[in-house]
């Protein structure tokens, strides 16, 4: 039996019918052909599902969708602007070498994101622990938290606000 | 001081945009209209006759549109030896082997039909260890061979090892042993086959090699009875490929088969615990070791045999020792060699290429034995290394022209970064201690099938950008950017103006494929060559032109070029004199000029790139390739004699890379390759119980995570290759290759323990540690 559920991703308020089994990523893959969220392992161990909801970094893969009601939702799609502009986090993973193959980038950049929204001067210990659930083969992680720290000053000298909850 | 614009700039990766965007579409994310889905069902033994299969039940599920066992289609053999079957018809060898696959309208129909289909094995005794395997005793694997042996013997000769060894005044030998590790690429494996109603047939696939899985498809296709059939490949983004996806799979037949059977686009794709138990693994080894040396402590002999679990079928992993050869014979000056291996048939899982191709295996052998031979002959090992290191101008025992070589050079930088000549003498903690390890890998190519070529068309449009058509395959490393950094370098334009079209056989040359870090090298010569030749073309079309305009107020202007296209170049898209500087004429206008004139011309041009490396000869014995790439690693660990576990403090990567095109991608090779390596070394085993895969997933296969941190420091050396594009050598596998004997000889260092077995895991050093307090 299909049910009635609402939230907002990547800004728009959304109201859909869904199978209460599916999981969150059935449902922006399959359903609404949101294909930036990768799917990697499916039982929540690689990352590359990673999504935010309400400012937390989550596995999509593993996320009941019944529990995306009235939550927030941001999804990589979400991040750019529409104008093309790249999220300072976007811009330094393509700058500092923190993308190769990329199958793993949109999972480790909202798992970034979801860390710099609460604290945009994190030390490498504290990168190391937020991505410590996102697999990649290909960097040996070295550019990859050396984006991440880049984007931070970014954001900061910036003083581009970002609001704890995506909008 | 050479003054580049494009090459030696740390220049983001061409598609980087669409990845950190989510735009990048993988093997995952396509889909077409009317596709089905397909899934494999595969051996529930590791060594079994099959009795009888029955499908009827699958077949009348809701959904399904085609269920085939070998008994349904015809029967295609695939892998080097072409010793299996797509879809095995009377006897499984392992629990990776097909049996039946489906089609339906979805994914979950198809799982469930999986389930309906009933196979009857009788179980056969299976055979696990390869030494086990040798035995006259031993069950066959393939009984048609009366022997577990495979008929691939590998054998080197040079000189007189055993008079060597009598003449040397230090002989060590030892036994080290290495497992299965996988690739873990990121992206699983997957395919979408599809035919036209003349059954021409596109395969998109994330694969390395897509020129010769044209070929593969292509003769699968004549026992298909399709001979006038064509093959297209198209590569979607490729999530990852270390070496994985270097040959053709049972997976993709099936697809093309279901695809046949239902002229409908099929569709498989690798759960993540299919890409665990049934991708092709690096290949476990038992390897003896002696080597060497006079009282100088110059290397007398090498001394190698080995014996390689090949599993139940061939892949190219069966031809890992031809690699292995490469650092048998020639890392460090040895006159003698010899170098023996036998890959063995078992009920295991099958070997395939991965990132090094059995040289990281062979060199954990070497290198550590090299350290005990140091020891034995009371040198230092840096000393040791420098007395031994390689040169430029020397030809090696297994006949490799050496032409750059800054191995001591490598040497020296970890040694300076290390501080290895202090290393005792200042306040020795303990647990904590240093070792190293040196490389040699091919650099310009390696020869290992006719061809080593690669193909590239370069078309310039109307306003001076540029269209390049690359056979290259581009995994992640870089290939792409590299490539465009080389054309814009010699046709003085902005990468930016630059197209690269990579991802389809209908119009892509020709490349032989990503693997042997070969494509800066091959790739990047080709490309070079091709822009070096519309070069040509647009400096003829440029020699005399007259560019005539005029002002708003009327005036009239006119500006000749140069009559001599040897005094024209080209800079920023524009173009002149370089007698005459301050006359410039903008590209596209030369390049519309061109075309437009009576007569006109699209100019382009075209170039297959060849190197005149060798293939090895019946002594497997040859210039492999056109030059190859040398660096040493050098590590500081601590071991913590409670736990066993042990962390590196530091990390130096020194390596000859030619010349460093982009050295941001460049240092994303070392690092990406040098951890890929430390989990060779400490973490990765894929375990295997009578042939079962047990441990298919991220929690027990331990990959490194962003927590276990390797304070890798890069340290590139330039050597200015004459024969690579503006001077590179490969570098995507080097990275990988001194890591675990250089991590095993701090670890001896620091505890004066040597773990002679990978993963060099806490629990073998806490036994190592209690069995040496007895």
């Amino acid at each position: 039996m299909k049910k009635h559920i609402a939230f907002v991703l990547n800004g728009n308020r959304m109201e859909m019918e869904v199978e209460p089994h599916w999981t969150l990523l059935h449902l922006l893959r399959e359903e609404l052909d949101l294909l930036g969220t990768k799917s990697g392992c499916e039982s929540g161990e690689c990352g590359a599902c990673t999504v935010i909801i309400d400012a937390k970094a989550v596995n999509a893969c593993l996320f009941p969708v019944m529990e995306i009601e009235g939550a927030q939702i941001t999804t990589i799609e979400g991040l750019a602007k529409p104008s093309g502009e790249l999220h300072p986090l976007q811009q330094a993973f393509v700058d500092h070498g923190g993308v190769q193959c990329g199958y793993c980038t949109p999972g480790m950049i909202l798992s970034a994101k979801a860390l710099l929204d609460e604290n945009p001067n994190p030390t490498d210990e504290e990168i190391r622990h937020a991505l410590a659930g996102n697999i990649c083969r290909c960097t040996g992680y070295v550019q990859i938290i050396d984006s991440v720290k880049q984007a931070g000053q970014v954001i900061t000298t910036q003083g581009e606000v970002r609001p704890k909850k995506a909008v | 001081m050479e003054n580049f614009s494009s090459v030696g700039k740390r220049i983001p990766k061409r598609d980087a945009v669409d990845k950190v965007t989510g735009r990048a579409a993988y093997i995952q994310d396509l889909r077409m209209p009317g596709m089905l889905f397909g899934k494999i069902l595969r051996s529930k033994y590791p060594h079994a006759r099959i009795v009888r299969i029955d499908t009827s039940r699958a077949k009348q599920l809701l959904g399904v549109r085609a269920v085939i066992t070998a008994a349904d289609v015809p029967q295609i053999r695939y892998g080097v030896m072409k010793d299996q079957p797509v879809l095995k018809a009377d006897k499984v060898r392992s629990y990776r082997d097909e049996v039946a696959a489906v089609a339906a309208t979805s994914l979950e129909i198809a799982e469930e039909a999986l389930n309906l289909i009933e196979v009857e094995y009788e179980a056969l005794p299976g055979i696990f260890d390869p030494i086990e395997a040798l035995r006259e005793d031993a069950p066959l694997v393939h009984e048609e061979n009366k022997s577990n042996l495979l008929k691939m013997p590998w054998k080197l000769v040079a000189g007189d090892v055993e008079a060597a060894r009598k003449a040397s005044a230090f002989t060590v030998e030892d036994q080290f042993s290495v497992t299965w590790v996988t690739h873990c690429c990121l992206g699983t494996e997957g395919v979408i086959a599809d035919f036209d109603l003349r059954h021409n047939l596109t395969v998109y696939r994330n694969t390395q090699i897509p020129s010769l899985a044209q070929r593969d498809f292509q003769d699968a296709l004549k026992v298909m009875g399709l001979k006038q059939s064509k093959v297209r490949i198209i590569k979607p983004t490729i999530g990852g490929g270390f070496g994985s996806k270097l040959d053709t799979y049972g997976f993709e037949y099936i697809a093309i088969l279901l695809a046949y059977a239902t002229r409908k686009p099929v569709k498989i794709v690798k759960t993540r615990e299919e890409e665990f138990k049934y991708t092709s693994t690096r290949q476990p080894a038992v390897i003896q070791i002696s080597q060497g040396c006079d009282a100088e402590g110059k290397l007398t002999f090498r001394d190698i045999s080995m014996i390689l679990d090949n599993g139940a079928y061939t892949s190219w992993g069966a031809t890992t020792p031809s690699v292995m050869m490469l650092p048998i014979s020639s890392l460090y000056k040895v006159p003698n060699i010899r170098y023996e291996a036998k890959c063995v048939y078992t009920n295991n899982t099958w070997a395939q290429a991965m990132r090094g191709y059995g040289n990281p295996q062979a060199t954990f052998a070497i290198e550590s034995n090299l350290d005990q031979l140091a020891e034995k002959a009371g040198i230092d090992p840096l000393e040791f290394r420098l007395r031994n290191a390689n040169e430029p101008g020397e030809t090696t025992p297994q006949r490799f022209k050496i032409t750059t070589c800054e191995l001591k050079a490598c040497l020296q930088e970890v040694s300076k970064k290390l501080d290895w000549p202090n290393r005792k003498k200042g306040l020795k903690i303990a647990g904590r201690g240093m070792g190293m390890a040196s490389l040699i890998h091919v650099g310009g190519g390696a020869r290992v099938y006719k061809s080593d070529g690669c193909g590239t068309i370069v078309k310039m449009d109307d306003f001076g950008r540029v269209d390049v058509f690359t056979g290259a395959t581009d995994i992640g490393q870089g290939a792409d950017t590299v490539i465009a950094q080389i054309v814009a370098e010699e046709l003085g334009i902005h990468p930016d103006d630059i197209n690269i079209v990579d991802k389809d056989t209908d119009v892509c040359p020709w490349d032989v494929g990503a693997h042997a870090s070969r494509t800066t090298f091959v790739a990047g010569n080709s490309a070079l060559m091709a822009a070096r030749k519309v070069k040509e073309k647009i400096l003829q079309a440029a020699a005399g032109f007259v560019d005539r305009w005029k002002d708003k107020d009327g005036t009239k202007h006119e500006l000749k070029l140069d009559n001599n296209p040897e005094n024209l170049v080209i800079r920023d898209k524009m173009i002149y004199s370089i007698n005459e500087p301050e006359k410039k004429i903008e590209l596209g206008k030369v390049l519309r000029g061109a075309h437009y004139e009576k007569d006109g011309t699209m100019i382009m041009a075209e170039c297959f790139y060849d190197p005149d490396n060798e293939n090895l000869d019946r002594e497997f014995k040859g210039n492999l390739s056109k030059t190859y790439a040398y660096g040493a690693h050098g590590v500081e660990v601590e071991v913590d004699c409670e736990t066993g576990k042990v962390k590196i403090l530091k990390y130096i990567a020194a390596h000859d890379v030619g010349r460093a095109i982009n050295p941001m991608l460049l240092e994303g090779q070392i690092y990406g390759a040098a951890a890929m390596g430390t989990g060779y070394a400490l973490t990765e085993r894929l375990i295997l119980e009578k042939g079962e895969v047990m441990n298919p997933n991220f929690r027990d296969y331990k990959i490194l995570t962003a927590k276990d941190e390797i304070p890798i420091e890069v340290v590139i050396v330039e050597s200015i290759d004459a024969d690579g594009p503006f001077g590179a050598k490969g570098i995507g596998e080097p990275g990988l290759v001194p890591t675990a004997p250089a991590i095993a000889n701090a670890i001896y260092d620091a505890i004066g323990i040597r773990i002679k077995d990978l993963p060099m895991t806490p629990e073998k050093i806490l036994k190592a540690l209690k069995e040496s307090r007895k």
